[in-house]
């Protein structure tokens, strides 16, 4: 085990996989001379030169389909966005390309790329740059999305998302690049569709993915201050969803609050309620309820941006109506 | 930017004479097999959109002469043509066409999304433009292993003002990728004429935007094409750099199986006037002048490959749909073709 931040979990496991597999090559705006504008890929140029890591202009589209094209014939791209709000411009490549390529071809070619880079908001960074599009891409059949939320699990995925033969959308918490965690050394691999649980409780589940996860688990040591033995899950996967991790705790617990960073129409929450209404209906003692981000373009007062993210009080107050304690 | 003429090779010797009749045969299966789907899809058999390839022959079997079996080719969805000159065999694209599980895409893509991995085909797309740099892709990853393939790109002259053109033309420049991106002008993107949507009206001067040596090409004559393909596929294959060609072109039929071949963007006449360029009667009658078809080899042609396509036809009809329970086989790598892979379980 190593301590290591986030950023270089993931930077691991991209140096470990390109030198395991020559296939694998990095492609993005400012991953080679730059190092990565988050420092993700921070000395891999030297490494593996300007073949395998490629810098690319400003083309969003262009380079996502350049990388759906090189995977159709045998390469294992990973494609950095620089941010996924920048990928609003590739989800043509995203969607109509790299997630029905398979199917449409009969199964004759199948896409084993990564998309990656850094989701959801950061601090003041505003409207168009501090999105959680999780629900979109979990939204289409042929895609895989996995968004984690520690850095040993950030290693883990990423190696497992670059070793996948379908399309992965890997998010990268934008707030988590710094966070520190033991990550184990060398092939460290976590299956994708696992959750985990990250606290055992018997009182209510509480359940996050990527930032909401650390957020979970603070709501959780508030709880245990009111005698509340909550227990936390971290999606880690968002689609294929480990639909029994959920049901199995729920079934035990009874009461679930869903949080995410995203905006609450058709959300991750509404699928995972989905889920829990329909397959543990008679274990539920309380609705569901789900704690997400405001439904409004992020502001940039960072007084207004604070209301409008979710937050460790907003979920201790949704875990105390599932309990039916009194609001404080 | 050069615009290319009439090639001075004439069909005298034995090889040429063969290889102008296989043009030729292709470019009459081609004709033949859309005039076929044409009829098929008026008979509810062919569902969908389906965009055929009359008056464009010369495009696709042109071009995809000068390459070699694993060469890459991915177009857009007006690429029965392609499909066809490239060797996917008519059986296949017409049981494709037919939604049946003997396509070339196990009926799962359709007339617009016409696979074949074992010859390079790479689709098939059907969001304009989207596949420009999908077909980059190919060449990067062909230049990335050191290899001497080509990659080719077919897309209409109405994609090169989309961003995609833009974004993978620069790109396959600029990093000197194996590519020859072939755009098909045939005057009109749907209904909209070339000069109403590009303020460029010769789409190949668009290449001096990129540095990208490009040409004009008579696309209504398949001889001049495949010269045009040969010099753009050496310079990928030996130099490893881009080719932009624009092959004029016209398609004798509307923009798919709802649009008339005339009436409201464009007249009776002038379509008239492009028949008379005809791709088939151009080669035909060079042939008929070298000595190397006359009405006896012309009709015994004409009904082989005719006897072909009714072969297909009666193929596809009589082949069976996929398997209902297979509705989710190949949505994933190895995932189960009977159950759904998501959020929820299968209910």
């Amino acid at each position: 085990m190593t301590l290591l931040t986030y950023r270089d979990a993931l930077n691991q496991a991209l140096r470990e996989e390109m030198q395991r597999d020559d296939r694998v090559f990095l492609m993005g705006e400012e991953v080679a001379e730059y190092d990565g504008a988050y420092k993700v890929s921070r000395g891999l140029l030297k490494e593996f030169g300007p073949k395998r890591i490629v810098d690319t202009p400003i083309a969003e589209l262009g380079f996502a389909g350049i990388g759906v094209g090189a995977a159709m014939v045998g390469l294992r791209p990973v494609i950095e966005m620089m941010t996924w709000n920048f990928a609003l411009l590739a989800i043509d490549q995203i969607v109509n390309a790299a997630a029905k390529m398979r199917y449409m071809s009969g199964g004759q070619f199948g896409v084993p790329i990564v998309f990656r880079g850094p989701s959801g908001a950061a601090l003041q960074l505003g409207a168009q740059h501090s999105q959680a599009f999780e629900s979109w891409y979990a939204h289409i059949p042929g895609l895989k999305v996995v968004a984690p939320a520690t850095a040993a699990d950030a290693k883990g995925l990423l190696k497992s998302s670059i070793r996948d033969d379908d399309p992965v959308i890997f998010l990268e918490g934008e707030m988590l690049y710094n966070l520190k965690g033991e990550v184990p050394e060398g092939e460290h691999v976590v299956p994708i569709g696992k959750a985990e649980i990250k606290r055992a409780g018997s009182d209510v589940t509480l359940i996050g993915h990527s930032k909401t996860v650390a957020v979970a688990l603070k709501a959780a040591d508030q709880l245990a201050e009111l005698g509340v033995n909550a227990e936390v899950i971290d999606l880690r996967t968002i689609r294929p969803l480990d639909t029994e991790a959920i049901l199995n705790s729920v079934s035990r617990t009874n009461r679930c609050v869903v949080a995410e960073e995203g905006w609450p129409f058709a959300g991750v929450g509404a699928q995972v309620v989905d889920l829990i209404q329909r397959d543990a209906f008679d274990a539920l003692d309380a609705p569901v309820l789900r704690v997400t981000g405001a439904d409004v373009p992020m502001p940039y007062n960072k007084h207004l941006e604070k209301a409008a993210k979710a937050d460790v009080g907003k979920v201790v107050e949704a875990a105390k109506k599932v309990l039916y304690m009194a609001a404080s | 930017m050069a615009t290319s003429t009439r090639p001075e090779r004439a069909s005298g010797d034995a090889g040429t004479a063969e290889l102008f009749r296989h043009y030729l045969r292709q470019m009459l299966l081609i004709r033949h097999f859309e005039e076929k789907a044409g009829e098929a899809y008026s008979l509810g058999k062919i569902g969908g959109f389906c965009h055929l390839y009359i008056g464009q022959e010369a495009v696709a079997v042109g071009s995809i002469a000068a390459l070699r079996p694993d060469d890459y080719i991915t177009s857009a969805y007006r690429e029965h043509g392609q499909a066809l000159a490239r060797g996917i065999t008519s059986r296949a694209v017409m049981a494709e066409l037919f939604g049946k599980a003997t396509g070339c895409s196990h009926g799962r893509g359709g007339s617009m999304h016409l696979f074949d991995a074992g010859l390079g085909f790479l689709g098939g797309h059907a969001i304009v433009g989207s596949h420009i740099p999908i077909a980059a892709g190919a060449a990067f990853a062909i230049k990335y292993r050191g290899g001497d393939q080509v990659s080719v790109c077919y897309f209409g002259e109405a994609a090169a003002n989309i961003g995609a053109f833009h974004e993978t033309l620069n790109m396959a420049s600029l990093w000197d990728l194996p590519a020859v991106f072939i755009c098909e002008n045939n005057g009109y993107g749907m209904g909209t004429a070339v000069a109403r949507a590009s303020a460029v009206k010769s789409l190949s001067a668009r290449g001096n935007a990129y540095d990208m040596p490009a040409e004009a090409v008579d696309g209504q004559d398949v001889l001049v094409v495949r010269e045009a393909m040969d010099r753009a596929v050496a310079r990928a294959r030996t130099e490893s750099k881009p080719t932009l060609l624009e092959i004029r072109t016209y398609r004798f039929v509307g923009h798919s199986m709802s649009d008339a071949a005339h009436g409201t963007y464009r007249t009776k006449d002038e379509v008239e006037e492009y028949r008379r360029r005809d791709p088939i009667k151009v080669l035909a009658e060079r042939m008929r002048t070298d000595g190397t078809l006359d009405d006896a080899r012309w009709s015994a042609l004409e009904t082989e490959v005719k006897a072909e396509i009714d072969d297909a036809y009666t193929f596809a009809e009589a082949s069976p749909d996929p398997d209902p329970s297979e509705l989710y086989a190949n949505v994933y790598a190895g995932g189960d073709a009977k159950r759904e892979v998501r959020g929820g379980k299968a209910s």
